[in-house]
């Protein structure tokens, strides 16, 4: 199934481009989605923030086809 | 018509228009905190800045955050709005006007919401200043 990822801030520039598909199994978790990324980007880790739809999540929800995962680093607004 | 409460916009703030907006005769009391762009920053001159959001989740923080404060402090009303885009020193960055009965909801309210903001709400600073540009990185 695709997952629509976003990044934004430094990981948009490191990720070379604010929005790509990725392809993971179904069934898979945030995480597994997070390590493909953390694979394939080096930069984006540790310090992610993470959101799904547009929330942030506090547990390792299952993925489905068509949800939308956002990476950033932490935030400074105000 | 309600105006929104909540706008992320490259637009500027009237902050005379938002304190109008949510005053009503139950009002006693209006705190506004208002962020600015800073020009100095110890030997750095900021020359500009770039503000990026996540705006439809921003929004939605935002959103959240606002209900909280009502409710947490019994505030009569709340507005906040967050501008993106291309700023110069002394520009408004941000407005929270917090509307209540008496005075200490209003402080509290205000100051609980600048404080989440810079923790949770989906918006990065870049900076250019007199040493290049570099993105400001949040306490998280």
């Amino acid at each position: 199934m695709r997952i629509r990822v976003l990044f934004f801030a430094s990981y948009r520039e490191l990720a070379g481009s604010g929005e790509t598909w990725l392809e993971v199994e179904e069934g898979s978790r945030l995480g597994d989605l997070t390590q493909e990324v953390n694979d394939r980007y080096q930069g984006i880790r540790d310090r992610a923030l993470v959101a799904v739809n547009g929330r942030y999540v506090e547990d390792d929800p299952i993925l489905i086809e068509g949800d939308e995962v956002a990476f950033f680093p932490p935030v400074s607004g105000g | 018509m309600t105006m929104a409460r909540v706008k992320v916009t490259k637009d500027d703030f009237s902050i005379d228009e938002a304190c109008r907006e949510i005053t009503t005769s139950r009002t006693g009391g209006i705190v506004t905190f208002i962020g600015v762009v800073r020009g100095e920053d110890g030997d750095e001159r900021t020359e500009s800045i770039e503000i990026e959001a996540y705006e439809e989740m921003a929004t939605k923080e935002l959103e959240s955050l606002r209900e909280q404060a009502i409710r947490k402090y019994g505030l009569e009303d709340l507005s906040i709005i967050h501008r993106v885009g291309q700023l110069f020193p002394g520009d408004n960055i941000v407005l929270i006007v917090a509307a209540g009965a008496h005075r200490p909801e209003c402080f509290e309210a205000a100051r609980f919401i600048i404080e989440r903001i810079k923790k949770l709400v989906p918006i990065w600073k870049r900076e250019t200043s007199s040493s290049g540009k570099k993105w400001v990185e949040g306490e998280h």
